[in-house]
């Protein structure tokens, strides 16, 4: 929120910087339980890994731009939409939602309802194969987990050391 | 000179065209949810683009001033986290309100 | 290089004119909040491009503002449409 007051106004005084700073802790020490729930260590490496995660997900975004326009611009528009729906063991807010966004903007598929209880994802998919890279190969599910740590969706768990985080 | 205008000249066109594409496939599709996968995905990446754009040709265009690819870049960055929300918070309300999706061999909607 | 600009505000023009096709015919609310939501991401760019053919660093602080009251306005728009009230 500092940050973009910063931008806005341009003026690099160091009244305005301090007080921007002051405002900005006060804030998210009042609404700090609303923000960050679940688990909460950890979050150096978790930040880390959010950031290698990003340049695949730059790529699977300039995949499903180049897919959409095969599908859109192809004379007879190869289409045949479904809606699946599926589990994941996903709990923490801020990886449901980052799995949401990823699915959004990933091929073929967008999300409709996120059960935050159970982990239950509702996709309305557009064609056959989208659908499968989610539901069989799983591919960006254990890509999620892997940058919260925490076990994806197979039964058997990747990091056998942190089944007491859950 | 010549080699920064050609890469904005290369970003834009691309950006111009995942807009017409997202246009042409909300022309095109039967249904109301095909329409959102073509507008939801397609927009945000032609807009990143040509925000893309403007920020290289300002970067070597007038290099003094820092600030203004800073503001771009934030909007680049609330383009892509807004977009897929609204998407998703629309197609959220139509499915809970019962617009039912569209199969393969029924007529348009 | 400022003729392109002037050149790609037009195409954008012309593409915010084919999904405002859209927003006019298209059976039922939920086509027309879709395409309001299109035109508006598609003026931002607008509004950049706009701002280096006219030389004003004003527009770009005009499209940060008008992303975020697209954003808002599509949300409060599908949460009523979802609940019938904004507050129950």
């Amino acid at each position: 929120m500092a940050v973009f007051w910063i931008l806005l106004s341009g003026i690099f005084d160091a009244f305005h910087v301090i007080s921007g700073l002051v405002c900005c802790s006060i804030v998210s020490v009042i609404s700090h339980d609303l923000l960050v729930k679940g688990k909460s260590e950890r979050k150096l490496a978790k930040l880390l890994r959010l950031l290698m995660y990003l340049p695949w997900e730059l790529w699977q975004i300039v995949l499903a731009n180049i897919d959409v326009a095969y599908r859109v611009l192809h004379p007879k528009m190869p289409i045949d939409p479904l809606v699946i729906e599926f589990e994941t063991t996903l709990r923490g807010e801020f990886s449901l939602l980052t799995l949401a966004n990823s699915i959004t903007l990933t091929p073929g598929t967008i999300t409709i309802l996120v059960d935050p209880e159970r982990g239950k994802f509702w996709v309305h998919a557009i064609a056959k194969e989208p659908a499968d890279a989610l539901l069989v190969d799983q591919t960006m599910q254990r890509k999620v987990a892997h940058v919260f740590m925490e076990t994806a969706v197979e039964t058997r768990t990747l990091y056998p050391e942190r089944t007491g985080d859950l | 000179m010549v080699i920064v205008n050609i890469i904005v000249t290369v970003l834009l066109a691309a950006g111009i065209f995942f807009f017409l594409v997202g246009s042409i496939g909300l022309l095109r599709f039967p249904d109301f949810y095909t329409r959102l996968h073509a507008t939801g995905k397609c927009d945000t990446l032609g807009g990143g683009l040509v925000i893309l754009g403007a920020i290289i040709y300002h970067f070597f265009q007038y290099p003094e001033t820092l600030l203004v690819p800073a503001k771009l870049a934030f909007l680049v960055f609330f383009i892509f986290i807004a977009n897929p929300t609204a998407t998703h918070a629309i197609m959220k309300a139509a499915y809970k309100t019962g617009v039912k999706p569209w199969r393969l061999g029924e007529e348009r909607r | 290089m400022i003729s392109i600009f002037w050149v790609t505000g037009i195409l954008i023009t012309v593409v915010i004119g084919l999904s405002l096709y859209r927003a006019v015919v298209g059976p039922g609310v939920y086509n027309r909040t879709a395409a309001v939501n299109v035109i508006g991401t598609k003026t931002i760019a607008l509004l950049v491009i706009m701002g280096y053919y006219f030389e004003r660093p004003y527009f770009f602080d005009i499209a940060l503002l008008y992303a975020m009251i697209n954003f808002i306005s599509t949300l409060v728009f599908a949460k009523y449409l979802e609940r019938g009230e904004l507050w129950s």
